[in-house]
C-alpha cells in the first residue's frame, strides 16, 4: 500500500512539489497563461500607418504582463539601423532594386532574431510588426515558422491612429513635407498590395481588424493564447481618455506601520478624500466611472467623491496571510526566513497562506480587460495593486513592478498618447505617512535583524 | 429583493445615533460588504458583491437557417450568463409555435405561401415578444435569448423596433452553415427527438425536416455587411471556424462574444472528482491544507486504475494548489496543472474549525451561513458567489479543451457542477459531491450526460444539509442538528 506522495512547498511560491531523493522534482507545470505547446508567432498585414505598430507595442505588454514571455520585432527599426539617414518615400518604390535588396535583408534579420528569441532566449510570442503586404513575404515568413515549429497568427490592419509624423523618419521635416512624402510613401505600397483571400488563406489564423475596430473578422483562432489575443485586440479602443490612479487615504494601519487589514481612515485620510473630489472637478471630466475595492479605506474614500462607484473584490490589497496587520519588525521577529525570501524576489514570493504579486496580476487581468474597454475612469486601490496595475500601462518588468513608487495621497493620470502612456503625478499636499519599503542590501536568510529592518519606513 | 440580515440589522443598530458629518461605514452582514449606513436603512445602491454591467435589458436574437445549432447555442449561453450572475431566459419561438398548434402535421406548415400558418408564427413571435417584455419589467431579467430563425430582413427590423421602443440592447448572433454532414449530425442529435418528430420513422423525419429547411431558404437573408453596418452582431460560420464580429456595445456583448469564440462542439468528457478524504476531513474540519488519510491514498490509487480503464485519449489533468489535490494527482503518475483558483473556499476565520468550534464561536455567522448559504461570505474568506467569479477562467478553459479531469474540493466542485448542470444559485450549495466518487460529464443533444462511478473506498461523509432552523436564535442542537459525524 503506497503512503502519499511526500511533497514539499517550495519557500519561495507555496507551491507543492514531489520530493523524490531528498529533493523537489521539477517536472510538474504550474497553471502558467500560455497554454500553448509550441511558440507562436504573430504577423501584422497592412498599409502603412493602419495602426500595425500600435497594435503590436499594444498586445506585447499586455502578453508580458500576464506573463508570457513576448518582444516584438519591428522591420522598419531594423530598417533605420541598416540605412541610417532616411532620403525619401523613393526608398520604397517597387523598381528600387537596391532598397528591395536591403528591405529583404531586413526582414531576413528579424526573422532571425525572432528565432533566436523563440527557441534559445525563453520567448514564447514574438510579433513580428511589418507591412507584409505581399503573398510572397508572406509565403516565407509562413514557411520560416512551419520549418521551426512556431504557430502563426495573422493580425490585419489595426486602429489607426497619428503616430507617424513624429517617427525618426521624419524629425527634420515640417510637418506638410512629412504628410506628402509619407503619402508617395504608402502609394508604393498599395500597387503591390495583394490582402488575404478568402479561399488560399482559408486555414491560416487570423484577425482582421476593420473600421478602427469596431469590425472584426477572426479565422481559425485554434488555441489558447490566440484566443486571448483575439478577446484583448477586440476590447481595446483609442478613443481618447484618462485613467487616474490612486490609493485610498491614509488608514490607521498605516500610521501604525501595519501591512493589510481593513482598517477605516484616519483625519489626513479623510481630507484627501475631500481635496480628491475637489481635484476631479478641476479636471471636468465627462462620465467618469469610480471603482474601489471592497475594503473599507478605499470604498470610504470614494464616499468622499459623492458620486457612485463599483466595488470590485478582485481590486482588494495582496493578501499577506500569516503576515496580515504585522508590522515589519513583527514580520522580521516572526518570520526572518520569510522577510528573507521576499526581498529575494518579491514578484513571486508569496506570503504564506497568503498571495503574491504574480497572483495579483492574475486576478487583476479583468480589471485591466475592463479599463480597456472603458474610457475616463478613476479607481481607488491599494499599494500592491496600484503597482500592478502600473506597470501594466507603463511596461514595467516584474523586477520593478514591486518597487514602484506609489505614495498615499497622490493621484497618477494616465493618458495613452502614441504608442504609450503619459503620466501626471499630482499630490493633493495632504500629508501622508511613507509606506515604500526599498529592497535592503543584503538578503540573504541569515541577515541581522537590523540590516532586514534597514529600510523600513518610520511609523508610530 | 430583501435579504434576510437586514432585517436583523434594523433591529440591532436602529437606535444608535447616526454622524451625519461622516457617513459611517457599515458592513452587511451576510455579504460582508462595506456601505453607508444612513439612519436605519442601509444604502443598498452600492452593495453587490460583484461589479454590475448591466445598464439596459438586452435582447440576443438568434439568426439562422433550422438545424444550425441556434436553440444549442442559445441554451448554453443561457446557461453561462446565469451561472456567472446575470439574470438570463430563453424564448424559444418554436415552442410558441408547438403550443398554438398542438399536432405538427408536416413541413407544409412553414411554406411561405400558407397564409394560414404565417398569421400564428408570426402570432406566436409576438406573444414571445411580449413575454421578453414582463421578464424584463417584472422578474428583473437582464438578458433574453431569442431564439428563432428570424430569416428575414422584415422579422428582424420588428425585433429592433420594438427593442427601441423599450430601450432594449440588441445583439444578433447568426449561425451560417453549408456543410452537409454537420447539418445531418445536428438533425440527428437534436430534432429526431424533437416533439415533432416524436412518432415518425428516421427517413420520414430526414425528408421533412429538410423539405423545411427549404421553405425558410427562398426567403433568407443573411444579416448584411453594408445594410446592417450599424448593427450589434456576431456571424458564426461552420460551427466556430470562422467569425464576423460587428459593433460590440458594452461588456455583457463583449464577454457574450469571448464565450461564443471557445465553445466547441467536438465529442469530449469532463470528469470532476474531488481529493482522496484527507486527514482533516477524519476530524470534520473544514479548509486548510492537510495531506491525504490513509483511505484518501487508497482512493488515489483507485482513481489511477479508474481512469487508465476509460482509455481517454490525450487528457489533462488540473489540480489545486492544495497538497490534498496534488497527493491524489501524483498516483496518477502523468502530468497535471495547478490552478491556484481551483483552490477550496476561503473559510476565513473558521478555517481549519469544526462546525461545532463555529457555533461556539460564531453562531451568528453560522445562522446567515444556513439563511444563504450562496452569497454569504465568511469573515475575512469567501462566499459561493465570490468562488464563482474566480471559477470563471477556469470554466472558459474548460469550454476550450476536450478530455480534462479536475481535481478539486467540495465547494469548487459543487459550482463547477452548477454550470454543467444548469443548477440554480440557491441548489448550487447544497448539491451533493461526495468524497471517493468520480462524476463523468459528457455533452449530448442539448445538455450534459452525467455518470456517477464511486470507486469502492470509504470515506467520511462532508456533505452538511441545511436545517430546519436558521434563525440566529435558535439552539445549538438545532443548528448542529444536520452535522455529518467525524472523530
Amino acid at each position: 500500500l503506497a503512503s502519499p506522495t511526500k511533497l514539499t512547498q517550495n519557500p519561495l511560491k507555496k507551491i507543492w512539489m514531489p520530493y523524490k531523493n531528498g529533493l523537489p522534482e521539477t517536472h510538474i507545470s504550474q497553471r502558467k497563461v500560455c497554454m500553448t505547446n509550441c511558440p507562436t508567432l504573430i504577423v501584422t498585414v497592412g498599409l502603412p500607418a493602419r495602426g500595425k505598430t500600435y497594435i503590436s507595442k499594444k498586445l506585447t505588454r499586455y502578453l508580458n504582463w500576464i506573463g508570457v514571455p513576448t518582444r516584438e520585432f519591428n522591420v522598419g527599426q531594423y530598417r533605420r539601423e541598416c540605412v541610417k539617414i532616411y532620403k525619401s518615400f523613393e526608398f520604397f518604390r517597387p523598381d528600387n532594386e537596391e532598397g528591395l535588396k536591403i528591405r529583404r535583408q531586413c526582414a531576413s534579420a528579424a526573422l532571425n532574431d525572432v528565432r533566436q528569441y523563440l527557441t534559445e532566449d525563453g520567448g514564447q510570442v514574438a510579433v513580428f510588426d511589418a507591412t507584409n503586404t505581399t503573398r510572397e513575404r508572406r509565403d516565407t515568413i509562413i514557411q520560416f515558422a512551419e520549418q521551426n515549429g512556431f504557430k502563426v497568427t495573422v493580425i490585419l490592419g489595426g486602429h489607426a491612429c497619428q503616430v507617424k509624423l513624429g517617427s525618426p523618419d521624419y524629425t527634420n521635416c515640417n510637418t506638410e513635407e512629412a504628410a506628402e512624402d509619407f503619402m508617395k510613401r504608402i502609394k508604393c505600397y498599395e500597387n503591390s498590395y495583394e490582402p488575404l483571400d478568402e479561399v488560399l488563406d482559408r486555414d491560416l489564423s487570423f484577425i482582421k481588424i476593420m473600421d478602427v475596430g469596431q469590425r472584426y473578422l477572426v479565422n481559425r483562432v485554434l488555441d489558447h493564447i490566440q484566443s486571448r489575443i483575439v478577446y484583448y485586440l477586440m476590447n481595446i479602443h483609442i478613443t481618447p481618455r484618462s485613467i487616474y490612479l490612486c490609493r485610498h487615504g491614509e488608514s490607521e494601519l498605516n500610521v501604525n506601520g501595519r501591512i493589510g487589514g481593513d482598517s477605516g481612515l484616519t483625519p489626513r485620510g479623510k481630507e484627501f478624500g475631500k481635496k480628491l473630489s475637489q481635484f476631479l472637478q478641476t479636471q471636468g471630466i465627462s462620465d467618469l466611472k469610480v471603482w474601489t475595492s471592497q475594503m473599507k479605506r478605499t470604498i470610504q474614500t470614494a464616499e468622499s467623491l459623492s458620486v457612485p462607484y463599483e466595488q470590485w473584490k478582485v481590486l482588494n490589497e495582496i493578501d499577506a496571510g500569516v503576515c496580515e496587520e504585522m508590522m515589519y519588525e513583527e514580520i522580521q521577529d516572526h518570520f526572518p526566513l520569510e522577510f528573507a525570501l521576499r526581498d529575494q524576489d518579491k514578484y513571486r514570493y508569496r506570503y504564506p497562506k497568503g498571495e503574491s504579486y504574480e497572483d495579483l496580476v492574475q486576478r487583476l487581468e479583468p480589471v485591466i480587460m475592463e479599463l480597456e474597454r472603458q474610457e475616463n475612469v478613476l479607481v481607488i486601490c491599494h499599494q500592491a495593486v496600484m503597482r500592478c496595475l502600473l506597470a501594466y500601462f507603463l511596461d514595467k518588468t516584474a523586477e520593478e513592478l514591486p518597487y514602484l513608487k506609489c505614495p498615499l495621497h497622490t493621484v497618477l493620470k494616465l493618458t495613452p498618447v502614441a504608442y504609450g502612456c503619459k503620466v501626471e503625478s499630482i499630490s493633493l499636499n495632504v500629508d501622508a505617512v511613507n509606506t515604500h519599503r526599498e529592497r535592503p542590501e543584503n538578503v540573504d536568510v541569515t541577515r541581522m535583524s537590523e540590516e532586514a529592518l534597514l529600510t523600513v519606513p518610520a511609523h508610530q | 429583493m430583501e435579504f434576510p440580515q437586514l432585517e436583523y440589522l434594523r433591529r440591532r443598530r436602529c437606535d444608535s445615533a447616526v454622524n451625519t458629518e461622516q457617513k459611517k461605514l457599515t458592513q452587511t452582514p451576510l455579504l460582508k460588504i462595506w456601505v453607508p449606513w444612513m439612519g436605519c436603512s442601509l444604502n443598498r445602491r452600492r452593495g453587490s458583491s460583484v461589479p454590475q454591467f448591466c445598464n439596459s435589458p438586452t435582447m440576443i436574437v438568434m439568426v439562422g437557417l433550422p438545424a444550425r445549432g441556434k436553440t444549442y447555442i442559445s441554451k448554453k449561453l443561457t446557461r453561462y450568463l446565469n451561472w456567472i450572475g446575470v439574470p438570463t431566459k430563453m424564448f424559444n419561438v418554436g415552442q410558441y409555435r408547438r403550443e398554438a398548434v398542438k399536432i405538427y402535421k408536416n413541413f407544409e406548415f412553414f411554406k411561405p405561401d400558407n397564409e394560414e400558418a404565417m398569421k400564428i408564427r408570426k402570432a406566436c413571435a409576438t406573444a414571445a415578444l411580449k413575454d421578453v417584455a414582463a421578464y424584463f419589467s417584472k422578474e428583473q431579467g437582464q438578458v433574453a435569448v431569442f431564439d428563432a430563425t428570424n430569416t428575414t430582413r422584415e422579422r428582424r427590423a420588428i425585433i429592433l423596433s420594438y427593442a427601441k421602443e423599450r430601450g432594449y440592447k440588441v445583439f444578433f448572433v447568426e449561425s451560417i452553415c453549408d456543410d452537409p454532414e454537420i447539418i445531418a449530425e445536428n438533425i440527428k442529435q437534436v430534432k429526431f427527438g424533437s416533439p415533432d418528430y416524436v412518432d415518425r420513422d428516421i427517413d420520414e423525419a430526414l425528408e421533412d425536416f429538410s423539405r423545411r429547411i427549404e421553405c425558410y431558404r427562398a426567403s433568407y437573408m443573411p444579416m448584411d455587411d453594408e445594410e446592417d453596418r450599424k448593427l450589434s452582431y456576431i456571424k458564426i460560420f461552420d460551427v466556430g471556424s470562422r467569425y464576423l464580429v460587428n459593433r460590440v456595445q458594452d461588456h455583457i456583448q463583449s464577454r457574450i462574444v469571448y464565450y461564443l469564440m471557445n465553445i466547441h462542439v467536438t465529442p469530449r468528457s469532463i470528469y470532476l472528482s474531488r481529493h482522496g478524504e484527507s486527514e482533516l476531513n477524519l476530524l470534520g474540519r473544514i479548509g486548510g491544507d492537510s495531506g491525504l488519510s490513509p483511505r484518501g491514498q487508497k482512493y488515489a490509487n483507485a482513481l489511477a486504475t479508474f481512469i487508465r480503464g476509460q482509455n481517454i485519449r490525450e487528457l489533462k489533468v488540473w489540480t489545486s494548489h492544495m497538497k490534498r489535490t496534488i497527493q491524489t494527482a501524483e498516483a496518477l503518475g502523468v502530468q497535471y496543472e495547478q490552478w491556484k483558483a481551483l483552490n477550496e473556499i476561503d473559510a476565513g476565520v473558521c478555517e481549519e474549525l469544526t462546525y461545532e468550534e463555529i457555533q461556539e464561536n460564531f453562531p451568528e455567522e453560522f445562522a446567515l451561513r444556513d439563511q444563504d448559504k450562496y452569497r454569504y461570505r465568511y469573515p475575512k474568506g469567501e462566499s459561493y458567489e465570490d468562488l464563482v467569479h474566480r471559477l470563471e477562467p477556469v470554466i472558459m478553459e474548460l469550454e476550450r479543451q476536450e478530455n480534462v479531469l479536475v481535481v478539486c474540493h467540495q465547494a469548487i466542485f459543487r459550482c463547477l457542477l452548477a454550470y454543467f448542470l444548469d443548477k440554480p444559485a440557491d441548489e448550487l450549495p447544497y448539491l451533493r459531491c461526495p468524497l471517493h466518487t468520480v462524476l463523468k460529464l459528457t455533452p449530448v443533444a442539448y445538455g450534459c450526460k452525467v455518470e456517477s462511478f464511486f470507486l469502492n473506498i470509504e470515506a467520511v461523509n462532508t456533505h452538511r444539509e441545511r436545517p430546519v432552523n436558521v434563525d440566529i436564535n435558535r439552539n445549538p442542537e438545532e443548528a448542529l442538528l444536520t452535522v455529518p459525524e467525524h472523530v
